[in-house]
């Protein structure tokens, strides 16, 4: 065997530079991936509050910002949509716990490439500078949705963001998807390469089974956005008409932008389909679905799990189910685009494939249960925060089936029953999932306690205050609320509906002041919060057998053997209720 | 076709797969399973080798979802027709593209030339790094080898390549096909250009691994950078073969 030196394949380094910004442990990168997640969820919640605001007060003039004029609400929606959903949601729970802790939890000194994992953090903090660079260049950001629907993405002159501002948000996201393309790469060859001793895959607490196949599905839908980002910036700025077609007009003028380089006008920007677009963009969008919520299921199983003090409910079952989940995602892009015109038939068949996903998701909602069941729950704040992300992806889920039915989505598409689907379960619940991890992992990762009263609060604040915002917007997109639109005071058909939104407004700035009581939590107990222990919530993966915080190479020079699967709960004729993954076996195992 | 096995002594035979000809990398390293010998992140080098084989395999899974994209938008654009905006009619704008055929070909020759090249290069390290115990052993002498630098042509060829492809691209512009005035021709540079841009990658990758061979690095870190950028460079190949066959075979 060799010395942990030579096993630990860079030193520990010296030197604040090499130490915190380029540093290659996968720790630090953890952190650093959290800590932008952290600054974009502010950034991206900040734009959804100045869209509340507009909404319900649209003369209103906000401090060091101005007025939100109609473009200007549209081009919030489009930051705060791609910020969320890039930024938030696709980097802290795979970027930054997946980093963190998958090489700890199979029990590797770090990451299969520590150089590359270096390199996927900052192209993606590159990509979040690019975006936010949008704001500031003449014409401001794009206004054309975090989908980036052509051919409004694709001619520069469609609207006051389109010019420069777009460029920068196509750039942006292909710079992105060069990032989670890494760590994507990284993730499945650690994961197959670098699991400790008995670690059989079978063994692998379920978190890691989630980051394994989240990673799996980046690394195929990244590319196929890729592929679109290219062909749209040939569009904006080669002169191609890729998904531009001819006879467009707007506002009254047929327009055949910038005629190429052949200059020959009868083949300029003519014959392009926006439905390719589409096409390519909801290949990636609906997997990209998955990749925001499994990493959350993942957490929640690990929690569930640990805080019932009773092994997880059919292991098998949930790692075959989100294979499943994330096999299916890939064959409903479809459902996004019921209303293109695309024929019954298809329809159909995305419809079909789309219900299908509410079987492996039907199967993980019963097993949580299941996990839950008689046992002796300990409701502690991360154990809340997995119990409401259940609790937000049944809510949130059951919605689904509505809009994969072509016949209601007609009715639905474009209405805030839209936004209230998958707010709930794409937003919420895979933030609720980040929330968990984080009061579970926070003592391994800093090495002091949240404090469990403020954390008590936050979680009933997020949790009445989610419900408030989001359950709202059901009956209002039911009531044939369009999505989208800017200003709804001067609308004689949605005044019945404007004291609901103001209901959601005031929702929405009590729920985003409950997040200032997690900042501060978060920072304060980060330096003043009672040291932890090794393992203080008595559970049984690896990363709860090294010290707090865990050392460079992660276990001290030793080289973990793995005895146990991940959730030994209870154990009849065991000493204490819980068994390590590294004690001396006991049972079966996985 | 003779293959080589490196066994290292004392080392895992994980590396066996270092010599078969053909052979893809392997998608699994059989790792992990309660047989596993070391814990993970040893530094042995068979082990890193299939780990940076796996790395690359995974690497390439979205360079083909690029051009799997890609092949899709070109088959679909061409099927689809499009509203001539002066008669408000619907037709077929597919124009096929008068393609330099001798000059591709030739291109795909040098390539394919490279691709031999490219695996004879990494054969020859193979088999040092494979002898480079015996010739520590004293008194023991393994004679002069004679290395062919089958490297350097490597990458002479995959710029010659490349310069190739310029002269394709100047020679469509020549014919009248640009990049964006025909539907075809926009998809001819799209489809050439991104193959470029990748192999442009391959080419720098061989830089880096001939600054290894000149920094004196130890053998076993080149014969990997070697290794897995050859087996990037006959993806690369094969990548063009299907691209050339696409845009000849469906226009």
């Amino acid at each position: 065997m060799s010395t942990p030196e030579i096993i630990h394949a860079h030193a520990a380094p010296q030197g604040f530079i090499r130490k915190y910004v380029f540093s290659l442990d996968h720790k630090v990168i953890g952190i650093q991936y959290y800590f932008l997640a952290l600054v974009a969820v502010f950034v991206g919640m900040f734009l959804s509050l100045l869209m509340r605001i507009h909404l319900v007060w649209p003369t209103a003039s906000i401090p060091l910002f101005g007025d939100i004029k109609p473009e200007t609400y549209l081009t919030l929606l489009t930051m705060h949509g791609t910020i969320m959903v890039f930024f938030v949601l696709t980097t802290a729970p795979q970027g930054g716990f997946g980093n963190y802790f998958l090489p700890i939890q199979i029990g590797a000194p770090d990451m299969a490439f520590p150089v590359l994992n270096m390199l996927s953090f900052w192209t993606t903090a590159v990509a979040f500078v690019v975006m936010l660079a949008a704001f500031f260049v003449e014409g401001g950001a794009p206004l054309h949705g975090w989908t980036g629907y052509a051919p409004l993405s694709a001619i520069p002159s469609s609207g006051p963001g389109e010019q420069l501002g777009a460029d920068l948000w196509i750039l942006s996201i292909a710079i992105f998807c060069l990032g989670s393309l890494m760590g994507a790469l990284n993730f499945i060859t650690t994961v197959l390469d670098m699991r400790a001793k008995g670690m059989t895959m079978m063994r692998m607490p379920l978190t890691c089974w989630s980051w394994f196949i989240t990673a799996i599905l980046a690394l195929l839908a990244f590319g196929v956005l890729l592929a679109g980002g290219i062909l749209l910036l040939m569009d904006r700025n080669l002169g191609t008409s890729f998904f531009v077609p001819a006879g467009l007009s707007l506002t009254g003028k047929m327009i055949f932008p910038a005629g190429g380089f052949g200059g020959d006008a009868h083949f300029s920007h003519a014959g392009g389909s926006p439905l390719l677009w589409q096409h390519l963009f909801w290949f990636f969008g609906h997997p990209e679905v998955y990749i925001a919520i499994l990493p959350g299921m993942g957490v929640a199983s690990q929690l569930l799990s640990t805080f019932s003090r009773k092994p997880i409910y059919g292991y098998k079952a949930m790692v075959y189910a989100m294979l499943s989940i994330g096999f299916l995602g890939f064959m409903v892009w479809g459902h996004h685009m019921f209303m293109s015109g695309m024929s019954p038939y298809t329809a159909f068949a995305f419809s079909i494939m789309t219900m299908a996903i509410g079987v492996p998701s039907a199967i993980k909602t019963f097993n949580w249960l299941g996990t839950i069941y008689k046992g002796r729950i300990r409701f502690q704040s991360p154990m809340l925060f997995a119990i409401g992300f259940v609790s937000l992806f049944v809510s949130g889920g059951l919605s689904g089936p509505f809009l994969a039915q072509p016949v209601l989505d007609i009715q639905l598409h474009d209405t805030y029953f839209v936004p209230a689907h998958f707010h709930l379960i794409m937003g919420v619940a895979a933030i609720f999932g980040i929330f968990a991890g984080t009061y579970y992992w926070f003592p391994k990762m800093f090495g002091r306690m949240m404090n469990e009263t403020l954390a008590q609060w936050h979680f009933w604040f997020s949790l009445i205050g989610a419900y408030a915002i989001f359950m709202p917007m059901h009956y209002l997109g039911m009531a044939g609320h369009p999505r989208r639109y800017s200003q709804l005071t001067e609308l004689q058909y949605l005044a019945p509906l404007l004291p609901l939104q103001k209901f959601i407004t005031y929702a929405a700035v009590a729920t985003i002041a409950g997040q200032f009581l997690f900042l501060f939590n978060f920072f304060w107990s980060m330096f003043k919060g009672p040291k932890a222990s090794d393992n203080p919530w008595e559970s049984t993966t690896l990363e709860w057998t090294t010290s707090t915080p865990p050392p460079h190479d992660n276990f001290g020079g030793k080289v973990p053997v793995v005895n146990n699967g991940p959730y030994e709960y209870s154990v009849p004729g065991a000493a204490r209720d819980f068994v390590m993954q590294t004690d001396p076996p006991v049972g079966s195992g996985h | 076709m003779a293959t080589f096995t490196p066994t290292v002594p004392g080392q895992k035979a994980t590396a066996g797969q270092g010599g078969g000809g053909g052979s893809a990398p392997p998608r699994r390293g059989g790792g992990g399973d309660s047989n596993r010998g070391s814990g993970g992140g040893s530094s042995n080098y068979g082990e890193r080798l299939r780990r940076a084989r796996l790395g690359l395999a995974c690497g390439l899974t979205p360079i083909l979802m690029l051009f799997v994209s890609f092949t899709s938008a070109y088959v679909v654009r061409k099927g689809l027709p499009t509203l001539d905006a002066t008669t408000n009619q619907y037709v077929h704008d597919w124009l096929p593209v008068n393609l330099p055929w001798t000059l591709l070909i030739v291109n795909s020759l040098v390539l394919i030339l490279s691709s031999l090249t490219m695996e004879l290069a990494r054969r020859d390290i193979t088999r040092q790094a494979a002898l480079a115990p015996a010739a520590r052993i004293p008194g023991v002498s393994l004679g002069r080898e004679r290395h062919f630098p089958w490297l350097s042509i490597t990458t002479v060829l995959g710029v010659a390549f490349l310069v190739g492809q310029w002269m394709a691209w100047r020679a469509l512009a020549d014919r009248g096909f640009y990049v964006a005035n025909t539907p075809s021709s926009s998809f001819v540079y799209l489809l050439t250009g991104m193959h470029a841009i990748h192999l442009a990658g391959g080419v720098i990758a061989l830089l880096a691994a001939g600054a290894i061979a000149l920094l004196h690095r130890p053998l076993d870190n080149r014969r990997i950078v070697v290794d897995v950028t050859a087996w990037y460079w006959h993806f690369m190949a094969l990548l063009w073969i299907y691209v050339f066959a696409l845009l000849a075979l469906v226009r």
